[in-house]
């Protein structure tokens, strides 16, 4: 899944001296308040976060309240989805003009029919409600199913998600593994194309959402960008 | 005639065809929405204007509606919150007590529908469903006949599974619940039954599916709440000041109820200043009153599923930052006392210990350990359902931390400087006031009591039986004498009177010397819960009561003696009124129907003489039956 990534980061952490017995428990405390919101500096929302405390020295705010900086290295969990990113969820509801979606637990994502493609209608199969599609009969998106979308735009205020089902990668993703995964066993010395696009679904084709990609999008924060929050 | 009225309404509809299928009017709908959006606003004005239909619909215009709300349902991927905000307000206006169930299910759909749609909907839907906690004031008065209560139970339910089913669909929504429901909390001035049902609604979303995310924060605001109305009441709209009067004798609860009676009578009774009266039509005092009683059902209904525990840690947690340090608390802390009482073994202990706690720990400002030794003595003298085994275990932590005071400090009388010292000794003195007879009356405790050095504390140099409450010492010495606890050679000089200079001095300005938290609570209704719990002066039989007159004639004893008629009843009689109740086999609670059934006059004047010691005759008997005595728990 897209819009992962684990970042390193700088942070400074500012605690009201009433909480300088216990400077653990407070800087956890305050990084815990930042979970779930979409952050401009990180750009991205926070899911977790794993965190050092770098120096046992800390340096003095002057002012009224001597509020102490305590320098920190963290890593940090985020979650960005992109415009033409392909993300995973949960179907949790099913109706003729939208499938809500829920991705990692938090976020919720709605598909609006205009952005699900002809391919797939809505039908009502034994009392439970179902998008099937008309050119796979066996490629059923209902309750409880795991789909790959397209992110389409992303409120940040409330982690809600505009996503679309048009492109033809999108979809249950067990079909999709399931047919996608036939297509590249059975076509190994196809044209230089179909190579191509087997790579893209080697690179797109997550478990559950656990693969985190590293590599690339590992950002250091200069210090110039060191955060500064205040408790 | 049907199809007449729909005409002249809705041209887009055109009702002449009843059977539309579904697609074909959420194509309708989107068409309006559309050309709304391009200017041309006629069919989307028509469709507000559907929506703005309240009062006594008649059958076809109910239909007409929820057809409407039904087909909006399906359109609302296409409502944008600029050009079609008057649609959106008039929805977000609606409130369901105006409506019949179909109507209700309809727009809680379309609710649902708006804030799984997008994230620009959720704060307006989630808000309309707060606004629909409460009825729209001129449905109000209907509240409390049969079919304004059916209807509350209609609008209630569907609002609360509205909310459950957002917060299904957007996982975060209950974030913005939390403050959003805090923001909306009626206020102190604000009418009592609204105040009600709000509250309702609170404590029925944390005992919700959604309980673990909002219910400690509805917990903590309904006590911050409590708070506030509680601080509204002034302390001069109860007490009028006597310090003539030692405060054992101030204890209100033979003044129950007979106002009328007092007025007629016309006489007063000597001592008895605090008065209820002065509560009455006290508009404030009456929403307290509701609200603890609203509290105290909802802590019953708790311990019914077994929560009461889990309730129990957050109303501690906002106990301990709110109520303890609040200046004088007056009644907000009896939901504290109430929890305990449900449940004496852990709720009981938890809160008595944590109160022992911060009053030994010097992390905690001064006034913070004052004000929980405080609530701690009076808590451990007038919960009736603690066992006194336990309070001698608290009252050993008391005694501990005062005999290292001691050691370590050397000090001289300093009301200031030793605050907290004389605080823990007052409170030692307070509750062996209290306490001192059960305790003694056990043989393994006594030797305990007699082992505590409660004399070396008391005989420091700081000298805390000068500085403390006279009145609380004068008894505490009556009784320890009595009981052969100790001996001061010294004679104090007290009169009765309720507090000297030193006191007031190290009570400080907020007169923490004299603060009783747990002092009869003055709120009718909220009382009649507290009471079967409660222990009051009259009830408690003292150490010296085996020395008084014996002959005392029943008609004998005076008015003047006050306290001692309170206690004075000697055993014999009481012995022998005991037996004959005993054998009369007469239950507890038809003797005290009974005794309230009685003409009015002589039950005051019985009462008053004996103090109260009927009362104490009732629960005579329970000593003599060891199964239900407080000492066996």
């Amino acid at each position: 899944m897209e819009g992962l990534k684990v970042s390193d980061a700088n942070l400074v952490v500012f605690l009201h001296p009433s909480k300088s017995n216990r400077v653990s428990k407070a800087v956890l405390h305050e990084l815990s308040s930042h979970l779930f919101q979409f952050s401009e500096i990180f750009d991205g929302v926070l899911l977790a976060y794993d965190v050092d405390i770098v120096d046992r020295n800390a340096k003095l705010l002057s002012g009224i309240h001597p509020y102490i900086g305590v320098r920190l290295k963290a890593k940090l969990l985020l979650f960005s989805p992109k415009p033409n990113m392909l993300i995973e969820g949960n179907v949790v509801k099913l109706t003729p003009e939208s499938i809500h979606v829920i991705v990692l637990g938090f976020a919720s994502a709605v598909i609006i029919d205009e952005d699900v493609r002809e391919e797939f209608e809505y039908r009502t199969k034994h009392g439970k409600e179902v998008y099937r599609s008309k050119a796979h009969r066996r490629h059923v998106i209902e309750v409880g199913t795991m789909v790959r979308f397209l992110v389409k735009s992303l409120d940040r205020e409330i982690l809600h998600i505009c996503g679309s089902l048009e492109p033809s990668n999108t979809g249950s993703i067990h079909w999709l593994d399931q047919n996608f995964g036939e297509l590249s066993l059975i076509d190994r010395s196809g044209t230089k194309r179909e190579r191509e696009n087997e790579m893209k679904m080697q690179e797109h084709a997550v478990v559950g959402g656990e693969e985190i990609s590293l590599g690339n999008d590992q950002s250091k924060k200069s210090k110039k960008r060191r955060l500064r929050e205040e408790s | 005639m049907g199809v007449e009225l729909a005409n002249e309404r809705a041209q887009f509809l055109e009702m002449e065809e009843v059977n539309f299928t579904d697609n074909e009017l959420v194509y309708h709908v989107r068409t309006a929405l559309k050309s709304a959006s391009s200017g041309d606003s006629e069919s989307y004005d028509e469709l507000i204007g559907v929506m703005h239909h309240r009062e006594r619909l008649s059958p076809d215009e109910v239909a007409m509606l929820v057809t409407c709300l039904k087909a909006l349902s399906g359109t609302v991927s296409c409502i944008d919150v600029v050009h079609h905000e008057s649609l959106l307000s008039s929805i977000f206006g609606m409130s369901m007590w105006n409506y019949g169930p179909e109507v209700m299910d309809a727009l809680v759909d379309l609710i649902i529908s708006l804030a799984a749609s997008s994230g620009k909907f959720v704060d307006s839907c989630l808000d309309m469903l707060i606004r629909n906690f409460v009825p729209p004031y001129s449905y109000l008065a209907l509240l409390k006949q049969p079919r304004g209560l059916s209807r509350k139970d209609q609008v209630l339910s569907r609002v609360h599974s509205a909310l459950e089913s957002i917060s299904h669909l957007v996982p975060l929504a209950p974030m913005r619940l939390l403050s959003l429901v805090i923001q909306r909390m009626p206020r102190q001035n604000d009418n009592e039954t609204v105040m009600m049902t709000y509250v309702e609604n609170m404590f029925k979303l944390e005992s919700g599916s959604m309980g673990q995310l909002v219910g400690s924060t509805m917990l903590i605001a309904v006590v911050d709440r409590l708070l506030d109305l509680d601080l509204e009441i002034g302390w001069e709209d109860i007490v009028q000041d006597d310090s003539s009067k030692g405060i054992f004798e101030m204890e209100l609860e033979d003044l129950e109820e007979d106002e009328e009676d007092l007025n007629d009578e016309g006489d007063e009774l000597p001592g008895k200043h605090l008065s209820r009266n002065s509560l009455r039509g006290n508009v404030i005092a009456e929403k307290l009153d509701s609200l603890l009683v609203l509290t105290f059902e909802y802590l019953e209904s708790c311990q019914g599923h077994g929560r009461l525990l889990e309730v129990f840690e957050t109303l501690l947690h906002s106990f301990r930052i709110t109520v303890l340090n609040a200046y004088k608390s007056k009644f907000a802390q009896f939901v504290m006392f109430y929890a305990c009482a449900l449940d004496p073994e852990n709720c009981g202990v938890r809160f008595a210990r944590m109160l022992v706690d911060i009053f030994v720990c010097h992390d905690h400002p001064p006034m913070t350990r004052m004000s929980a030794v405080a609530y701690l003595a009076s808590y451990l003298s007038r919960g009736k359902f603690l066992s006194a085994n336990y309070i001698t275990t608290m009252l050993k932590r008391l005694v501990d931390w005062c005999l290292d005071y001691c050691n370590v400090q050397d000090g001289d009388v300093n009301p200031f400087a030793h605050r907290v010292f004389y605080a823990g000794c007052q409170a030692i003195m307070y509750v062996l006031c209290f306490r001192m007879t059960s305790i003694m009356s056990i043989p393994r405790l006594k030797s305990q009591l007699f082992l505590m050095p409660i004399e070396t504390i008391l005989k420091h140099k700081s000298d805390p039986l000068k500085v403390c409450l006279p009145s609380v010492v004068g008894e505490f010495l009556k009784q320890a004498r009595a009981a052969r606890l100790f001996t001061v050679t010294k004679t104090f000089i007290f009169d009765d009177i309720l507090e000297s200079e030193l006191s007031r001095a190290f009570g400080g300005l907020e007169r923490l010397d004299s603060f009783f938290p747990f002092d009869p609570c003055l709120l009718k209704k909220s009382d009649s819960f507290i009471r079967p719990n409660f222990i009051f002066w009259s009830m408690v039989k003292t150490t010296y009561d085996d020395d008084e007159d014996r002959d005392e004639d029943e008609e004998g004893s005076g008015d003047e003696d006050g306290e001692e008629s309170v206690d004075g009843v000697g055993e014999d009689r009481r012995d022998r009124m005991a037996t004959s109740f005993n054998e009369q086999d007469i239950d507890i609670e038809e003797f005290d129907y009974a005794l309230n059934k009685m003409s009015i006059t002589p039950k005051q004047s019985l009462m008053y003489k004996f103090g109260g010691g009927l009362e104490e005759l009732v629960r005579m008997p329970s000593r003599i039956r060891p199964s239900t005595s407080p000492e066996s728990l």
